[in-house]
């Protein structure tokens, strides 16, 4: 058991930690925006009416944040005409203006050639390119995450989707001709993949440019126009999408928005012909459960993205080593702060006595004897979630790790036994750092402890015997499931990317992507010719009629519902 | 607990026993289903003559056809789509087992309607069966005798716990959907979708969504009008009207308006004769509400046939209206029944801007001999689904998903498509657990082992 690092002791960090800056400073940190009618955040205080044709005044008596700028659009108007009187604050919409422009601009059709998507892809992949090193820094001061991290996990992600889209997209997009039978031979039967139109994206903080770019590049590979709200969370790569992004991408199609979940809850309230929605650790369920009720009010489809508590089975059968370096890896990514991250390590307890000691010698391995200062370790993305996390480590016994720091938001890669199930560490999904050991006493008991539980976003089987890792597979259900491995099942872009029950609908990566951002339209191309041979079909119908259908229909030489 | 809540309890119960995982069960399962129809062929039909004045030939053509064929495909199909799917390998990933496997999700409730009540409530069936699921049925009690006649058969033939019928009113649909489930397949109106969607948000259930529109027929001045009138007659007034793919409106030309409306005519009198009310083949509006919503659209409007209806048998004549003001009521609200506006535009462009400013709907349909009038029409509007030089057949092809965009729902099914619906495609990765030298480079540290592009 390591004891705490004297806070003295610890080398200076190469990286600005966020949770020791002071709150956030209010308006001396001026957010200017490239999109029109767009507003200002004031972190949480009232702006003092600095800019030109603001609204609201110094008074911040509205409450919003938000402020609504006018002029930058007005600024373009000829003939001198003095600036309207603005409305009352109050009521105001502050998305309004921006969802119109979007559409008008779906509706022009700007969006449908092959040659702007691959444009918009190419911006995108332009944006990865010159600013990796902004956006190494901005996740760096988010979440504290690795320069190795931000690339594998992030940058490059991100990079290889963009390039499949921009090697796929023409097939892609080509209708999707389906299979004929007899009657239809001379007809033209297929799939035209179309964009829905105005398509609203809301990323969580985790993986705040994967998270966000991936399901980007299918909404702008389907021909959509996209809003995009990033998470508050993630400040400084919020900052970057916001002010950085909408460069590379054509404004008239894009637009970013900010804010809180007031904020968004104001944005849902608007029509949208498709929500994507990745949520956040602690609260998914429910915010799953609010968006999608938000779109049931407009009939908008949804993907969601949620979370779960990934149950990770190992084996008696296994190599406790190699088990504890491939969980221990996955566990403590981003800090623990993964979706799909093993959560919780169902197992015997002589498997457990096994993987312990492992489990130590790989947090060791990789972290070294003093994990808060190793820089390959994230940090908890807020205080609120910090203090969540620091309650989880009262449950159970630590065996390993149990350390904390709140003034960086540092808890240690830690590992719990004599866990039970009622305890909060069982009840809600961890996104943190943080390993519980449930023991069981078989593989039977593992598996039915799974499914007594929400279905999970994905699910980890550990066995030297592929019977026992298929039977975990065949008997449980999840979004994904890796056999002896953490998630490296999400690093195809040819299996979708999911969940089922509480752990979400929907899938994406890859061609997901781009049939999830599509409606699919199905399309049958008739000549005017062969009417004597649909002529069976008209009324006046006779009993003649009917039998010659009924001999077709034995006969099964044709599809008779084509007639 | 309630009744309906003890139903759906014992549902899942009988899922989780795994009794519809072999393809075996869900093979038998479908056969007893086709067997059902066979021999309760007279007592479907029977009850599509109660509640719609089907006939023999409209009950096995427009229904019971569509639900045999899907049960025939899906038996020959459910081998293939239920095998795992392998998938394309990254170079990480060659000695591993990577593909896709389909699962059942668990319960699944179908809200069927009232237009087609044997095969929209049976159809989506066969697919959640095939697929693996529980399957609670709700037939519209709008359509009693159906509803009745499903709910005395399915469980003579199918498993009693696992394919349960409820039948009842908007209080037991609504106490149903109180209850969670794993899916929910409704076929219906925006309005109630929008209820249901809602109440599916609550137990964070996916939801397919058959809704409706007005769906526009565009008829080109270059088209053989003969034909375009005969195939749009047939399927505007089939059913007297109540069919969700129905052309619900025609733009054309005014030049071509007057032809059009007589060579609809003539196919009207060649379908049911001078007095479509004499006819055998020739339906009946559902009920009263509905028979005098549609009696209302007409008013004020032109009549250039038909335009009069009976309460007492709640026939409505087949009608067709002529220069009809967009504006007016009958060009606001889906129709579902015998009367055909006909809206005059100017050019292709304009039919294009009218159809788009208006909500999504289910089918559109164009007549044109001119492929580039058919390819800019489909290019520049949306829609569910879309036949061109005919109408509704679109729907039968089982290798087209069928559904609706916007207003007029979400999710599709049929053929291999309902199996996808109906099931959770699970990816899967499975790797040996071997030595892991070969996989060190990606554990930290990992400061020296930072790729530069």
């Amino acid at each position: 058991m390591k004891s705490p690092p004297a806070a003295s002791s610890r080398p200076s960090a190469k990286v600005r930690h966020p949770a020791r800056a002071a709150p956030p400073q209010g308006p001396a940190q001026s957010r200017t925006f490239h999109n029109d009618s767009y507003p200002d955040r004031a972190a949480g205080q009232s702006r003092d009416g600095q800019q030109e044709g603001q609204l609201g005044g110094a008074s911040g008596a509205s409450g919003s944040p938000w402020r609504y700028s006018q002029g930058r659009g007005e600024s373009a108007r000829e003939g001198g005409e003095p600036r309207p009187t603005p409305p009352p604050p109050c009521r105001m919409d502050p998305f309004a203006d921006t969802l119109r422009r979007l559409r008008e601009a779906f509706s022009s059709g700007r969006t449908r050639p092959a040659e702007f998507r691959a444009a918009q892809l190419k911006g995108l992949r332009c944006f990865l390119r010159e600013n990796k090193q902004l956006l190494q820094e901005a996740l760096a001061q988010d979440l504290h995450k690795s320069a190795f991290e931000a690339e594998v996990s992030e940058i490059r992600i991100s990079q290889n989707e963009i390039d499949l889209a921009l090697r796929n997209l023409r097939s892609w997009m080509k209708d999707e001709k389906v299979p004929k039978n007899l009657a239809t031979q001379l007809d033209s039967a297929f799939i035209r993949k179309e964009p829905f139109g105005l398509v609203l994206i809301i990323a969580p903080w985790n993986y705040p440019v994967n998270l966000t770019l991936v399901p980007l590049v299918g909404a702008l590979a389907a021909g959509n126009c996209v809003v995009l709200k990033p998470s508050e969370f993630s400040r400084s790569t919020e900052k970057i999408l916001a002010e950085v992004l909408p460069r590379y991408l054509d404004q008239s199609c894009f637009a970013v928005v900010l804010g809180g979940p007031q904020e968004t809850g104001q944005l849902l309230e608007h029509k949208f012909d498709y929500i994507f929605f990745t949520g956040e650790a602690g609260g998914t369920p429910r915010v799953g459960r609010i968006v999608m009720a938000a779109a049931a009010k407009h009939l908008t489809p949804v993907t969601l993205e949620l979370g779960g508590k990934n149950p990770c089975y190992v084996d008696d059968d296994c190599d406790p080593q190699t088990v504890a370096n491939r969980v221990a890896l996955f566990r403590y990514f981003n800090g623990g702060q993964t979706c799909v991250a093993p959560d919780y390590v169902l197992c015997s307890p002589d498997t457990q006595e096994r993987l312990l000691p492992a489990l130590q010698t790989a947090i060791t391995r990789f972290y070294g004897e003093d994990p808060q200062s190793s820089p390959s370790l994230g940090r908890i993305i807020s205080e609120k979630h910090f203090q969540r996390l620091r309650g989880l480590l009262g449950c159970g016994r630590v065996a390993i790790g149990g350390q904390s720091d709140e003034s960086e938001r540092y808890i240690a890669p830690t590992v719990l036994v004599d866990v039970r199930e009622t305890e909060p560490v069982m009840q809600e999904e961890i996104f943190g750092p943080i390993l519980p050991i449930v023991n069981v006493r078989s593989l039977d008991e593992a598996i039915d402890f799974i499914n007594r539980r929400e279905k999970p976003l994905a699910l980890y089987a550990f066995s030297n015997s592929n019977r026992v890792v298929k039977q975990v597979l065949a008997q449980t259900s999840s979004g994904g499931f890796c056999g002896n491995d953490g998630f490296m099942h999400m690093t195809l872009a040819s299996l979708p990317f999911g969940g089922v029950g509480a752990s979400g609908m929907g899938s994406y990566h890859g061609k997901f992507s781009f049939d999830t951002f599509s409606h699919h339209r199905a399309c049958l191309l008739r000549r005017p010719g062969l009417e004597k041979i649909y002529s069976i079909r008209y009324p006046p119908y006779s009993p003649r009629n009917l039998r010659l259908l009924l001999v077709a229909m034995e006969a099964r030489s044709c599809s008779c519902t084509l007639l | 607990m309630s009744k309906i809540s003890e139903v759906v309890q014992r549902a899942r119960a009988a899922f989780s026993s795994g009794k519809t995982r072999p393809l075996q069960f869900r093979i038998q399962q479908l056969e007893a289903l086709r067997r059902m129809i066979k021999e309760h062929e007279k007592d479907i039909v029977g009850a599509l003559t109660a509640d719609l004045h089907k006939n023999e030939w409209n009950a096995y053509y427009e229904e019971v056809v569509y639900v045999l064929e899907e049960i025939e495909y899906m038996i020959k199909k459910i081998p293939e789509w239920a095998a795992d799917e392998p998938v394309e390998k990254t170079p990480q990933t060659q000695q591993d087992e990577c593909y896709i496997h389909s699962e059942p999700l668990g319960v699944v409730f179908i809200i069927g309607t009232w237009n087609y009540p044997f095969a929209v409530t049976i159809q989506p069936m066969v697919g959640a069966i095939a697929a693996g699921n529980a399957v609670v049925t709700k037939p519209s009690e709008l359509s009693e005798n159906m509803a009745n006649l499903l709910a005395t058969v399915i469980p003579q033939y199918l498993d009693r716990d696992l394919y349960p019928v409820i039948n009842g009113g908007v209080p037991e649909t609504t106490e149903m959907l109180k209850e969670r489930c794993d899916h929910i397949l409704y076929t219906g109106n925006t309005a109630v979708g929008k209820v249901i969607m809602m109440a599916a948000a609550k137990h964070l259930t996916p939801v397919t969504l058959e809704l409706g529109g007005k769906n526009p027929c565009y008829v080109d001045k270059d088209c053989d009008l003969d034909i375009a009138c005969r195939r749009i007659a047939w399927g505007k007034f089939m059913n007297s009207g109540q069919t969700c793919v129905a052309p619900d409106y025609i733009l054309c030309d005014p030049s071509i308006q007057n032809q059009i409306v007589e060579k609809l005519k003539k196919s009207l009198k060649e379908f049911y004769g001078e007095d479509a009310k004499k006819s055998r083949d020739y339906g009946r509006i559902i009920n009263s509400r509905h028979f005098q919503r549609v009696m209302g659209l007409m008013e004020g409007q032109k009549v250039a046939y038909g335009g009069t209806g009976d309460a007492a048998t709640r026939y409505i004549a087949p009608t067709i209206l002529i220069d009809v003001d967009p504006q007016s009521q009958v060009m606001q609200e889906e129709i579902f029944g015998p009367v055909m506006p006909i809206v005059c535009v100017r050019s292709l462009e304009e039919a294009i801007q009218f159809i788009s400013q208006r909500e999504k709907p289910l089918a559109l349909y164009v007549f044109s001999l001119n492929d580039k009038v058919i390819k800019k029409m489909i290019a520049e509007t949306s829609s569910g689904g879309v036949t061109a030089n005919d109408v509704i057949v679109h729907i039968s092809v089982h290798s087209l998903p069928y559904g609706g965009v916007g207003n007029s729902g979400m999710g599709s099914y049929h053929g291999k498509k309902s199996f996808e619906t109906f099931s959770h495609r699970r990816s899967c990765l499975v790797r040996p657990l071997l030595n892991d030298e070969s996989l060190k480079a990606r554990y930290p540290p990992s400061l020296a082992k930072m790729t530069r592009h």
